[in-house]
């Protein structure tokens, strides 16, 4: 081994190129949380409603996110929006679409939980204070639920997050594919350089996910007391 | 005087930053009650866990059936077996039977044969009350027969001392009755030593040999007798007598 | 929608389910396996391997499948370990699961409340009765839920073993698109495939957790 191949990592543009890749990742799974965050906590509100056929209705969107793996999930968008629809984005764009509306459905699921989890009597004596139906939601349900489902959604969040690795896999040019792209110029000289670059994507990962893991498992701990 | 069943030396204990009990001393003889008396929050609990090891104390030493016993070098897990203990929350153990709950630490920890601890189990039941029970799930019995079943379970090891730590505080009214009842009965007819943390006043007259006052961890009253609820000698008694109403 | 398409590519489907299933199988008790001894060594607090066991479970809870195959895939062999693909994805599962199992098993143990052990304690049991007979059996219907989610979850992440040519269910229709390129057909049997798969699953797990749940606790 002549050539170490850790030193492909600092070769030329290659570190900064892998960073650029993170940023992609990062970007995607960002967005896809604020779009789908938002939607979800819609779509949460409106699985509390009275209307039976919306909540039904819902209950199938959120269960046919549970059931498709979110690598089939990314070819439906990437290969048959295009064809049926007849748009014709980039696969960033379907990524981050698809992503949010997983999110939302995942999200879905947890606003209805805090939702349905605060006590009656809060309700109650939210109510009796004089608040209508809306401050009430406003100042009392959503503040509860909020912390309560907190650790959940930065979970969630983490899943996003580890999910766009897949990106790779509708040929985004993600942290994983620049990283391809890396190993394969330089594995006639350097063959252990895909040992430092997936080492050095494998630790960036966790670099971003492991803060907010601790994050969510604090603030669980929180709620416990 | 016989040598007492308990002494407790000079006990004091913090959590952390905070000391919740100071130097507290008392003894007890052998088949007498004390009633452990205070406002809330004042360390009743802390003391009585104390006296079994669940929480450790940092300065001080206990007595017990003439064996010294300080916090770091006990052989809690012998003694125990001496010092039953019954909680405010039953906390029956949902995955058995009553009876399996009764015969666990017997053949468990006492390593009695299954059939002896079963027998004696049943005698138990019968003493409680509640033989029809025996095959039942604590889900399937009321607070106050799970209270009963948690004393039977704590009597099954043959202790010498009994703690009760308000035990009867989160039973329904109608409940109260039964349970001190039988820990009077177990006073009279056994003539069982017991430590009992109650805020029920009128079982707390009727049984106390000794009654022991606490306030912010200090013991401020140590009265034989009945005295203190008729003679209390410190402001905060008078007052804690005045708040309970009874 | 060409049903004859659908038709035609339902063997190859069959052998992708079969993988899928058995794949997913082996992941699924290996790591079960993995997590118990895990959170066992977390509970006895196992001087070390405590340690390592947390670094372990933080390590593959933090990072994507996808990666963790690569490394083994790709990066192992120029380090002198060479796998076959399908010993890769099955370590790699195994790996993955026995971390969120882990998390699973100790979530449980320690939602055993304290006043039971407490109780336990008071009858003078030993830490080893204590973990036998009171924080075991109720600590284990508390992670019942937990489990199940992972193990709906161990069996979605069998479509990443795609990446490395294992041919599973998605690795199956991506084929099949590839050379036919008929996406909409391929996804729909796909899509149908892992719901076969699912639905009966999660609602035998929604009975299963009810049973354990009411058969410990009462509720
Ligand atoms: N695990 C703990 N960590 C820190 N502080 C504690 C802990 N347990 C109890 N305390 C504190 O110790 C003090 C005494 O508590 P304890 O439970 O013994 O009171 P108590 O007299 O039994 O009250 P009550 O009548 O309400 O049961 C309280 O101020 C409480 O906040
Ligand atoms: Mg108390």
């Amino acid at each position: 081994m002549e050539h170490s191949g850790i030193s492909v990592l600092f070769q030329g543009r290659n570190f900064v190129r892998l960073l650029g890749g993170l940023w992609t990742s990062v970007w995607i799974a960002a967005l896809a949380l604020v779009f789908g965050l938002l939607l979800g906590a819609l779509i949460g509100l409106l699985r509390t409603s009275k209307s039976k056929l919306l909540r039904a209705i819902f209950r199938i969107y959120l269960e046919f996110f549970r059931i498709v793996p979110t690598v089939v999930l990314l070819f439906l968008f990437y290969y048959i929006l295009p064809r049926q629809v007849g748009i014709n984005w980039p696969g960033s764009v379907m990524a981050t679409i698809a992503f949010a509306l997983w999110v939302s459905a995942e999200f879905s699921d947890i606003v209805r939980g805090a939702l349905i989890s605060v006590p009656k009597v809060q309700q109650e004596s939210g109510l009796a204070l004089g608040l209508s139906k809306w401050q009430l939601f406003i100042y009392v349900l959503l503040p509860q639920a909020f912390q309560l489902e907190l650790p959940a959604t930065i979970n969630l969040a983490t899943r996003v997050i580890k999910t766009t690795s897949l990106l790779m896999m509708i040929s985004v040019m993600d942290l994983i594919n620049v990283g391809q792209q890396i190993i394969e110029a330089n594995n006639q000289s350097h063959p252990t350089a895909v040992f430092w670059i997936y080492g050095l994507i494998f630790l960036l990962y966790f670099i971003v996910d492991y803060p907010l893991s601790l994050w969510s498992k604090k603030v669980a701990r929180r709620n416990q007391n | 005087m016989a040598e007492p069943i308990l002494t407790v030396k000079n006990l004091s204990k913090s959590y952390g930053e905070q000391q919740v009990l100071h130097d507290i001393n008392f003894s007890l003889q052998k088949g007498e009650v004390m009633t452990m008396l205070g406002p809330s929050g004042i360390g009743k609990s802390t003391l009585l866990r104390c006296l079994n090891g669940l929480e450790d104390f940092q300065t001080g030493e206990l007595v017990f059936e003439g064996q010294t016993v300080k916090a770091d070098n006990a052989n809690w897990q012998q003694l125990r077996q001496k010092i039953g203990m019954v909680f405010q929350s039953y906390d029956l153990f949902p995955n058995m039977t009553v009876l399996q709950n009764i015969t666990l630490a017997p053949v468990k920890v006492q390593k009695k044969s299954k059939a002896e601890a079963e027998q004696a189990a049943r005698q138990l039941l019968k003493r409680v009350q509640l033989s029809d029970y025996a095959n039942s799930y604590p889900r399937e019995l009321s607070g106050g027969q799970k209270q009963r079943i948690a004393i039977a379970r704590a009597l099954a090891m043959h202790p010498d001392l009994m703690l009760f730590d308000e035990v009867t505080a989160s039973l329904d009214p109608e409940m109260v009755r039964s349970v001190l009842d039988l820990i009077k009965e177990l006073s009279e007819q056994d003539n069982m030593t017991m430590i009992i943390v109650t805020h029920e006043m009128n079982f707390a007259r009727q049984i106390a040999d000794q009654v022991l006052f606490l306030d912010q961890g200090t013991i401020l009253e140590q009265t034989a007798g009945k005295d203190f609820f008729t003679n209390p000698q410190t402001q905060r008694a008078k007052d804690f007598l005045a708040s309970m109403d009874f | 929608m060409d049903w004859q398409i659908i038709q035609q590519s339902l063997p190859q489907f069959a052998q992708g389910f079969r993988e899928t299933l058995w794949l997913s199988l082996v992941g699924i008790l290996g790591a079960m396996v993995v997590g118990l001894c895990c959170s066992l060594i977390q509970y006895f607090k196992v001087p070390v391997a405590r340690q390592l066991v947390s670094v372990y479970v933080e390590l593959f809870r933090n990072t994507p499948l996808l990666i963790q195959l690569f490394f083994l895939y790709y990066a192992f062999p120029v380090m002198g370990l060479k796998m076959s693909a399908v010993t890769c994805g099955i370590i790699g599962l195994i790996f993955l699961g026995g971390a969120y199992m882990a998390e699973g098993f100790t979530g449980g143990f320690d939602g055993v409340s304290k006043t039971q052990v407490d109780s336990g304690r008071a009858l003078g049991m030993s830490n080893w009765q204590l973990a036998r007979y009171i924080v075991f059996p109720q600590g284990f219907s508390l992670s019942v839920p937990s489990l199940a989610a992972n193990i709906i979850f161990l069996i979605k992440e069998t479509s990443i073993f795609s990446v490395i040519a294992i041919p599973e269910l998605t690795n199956t229709a991506l084929d099949l698109i590839g050379l036919y390129y008929r996406s909409n057909e391929y996804l729909f049997v796909l899509v149908i495939a892992y719901a076969i798969i699912l639905i009966p699953l999660s609602l035998l797990l929604t009975w299963l957790e009810k049973r354990v749940r009411y058969g410990t606790f009462g509720d």
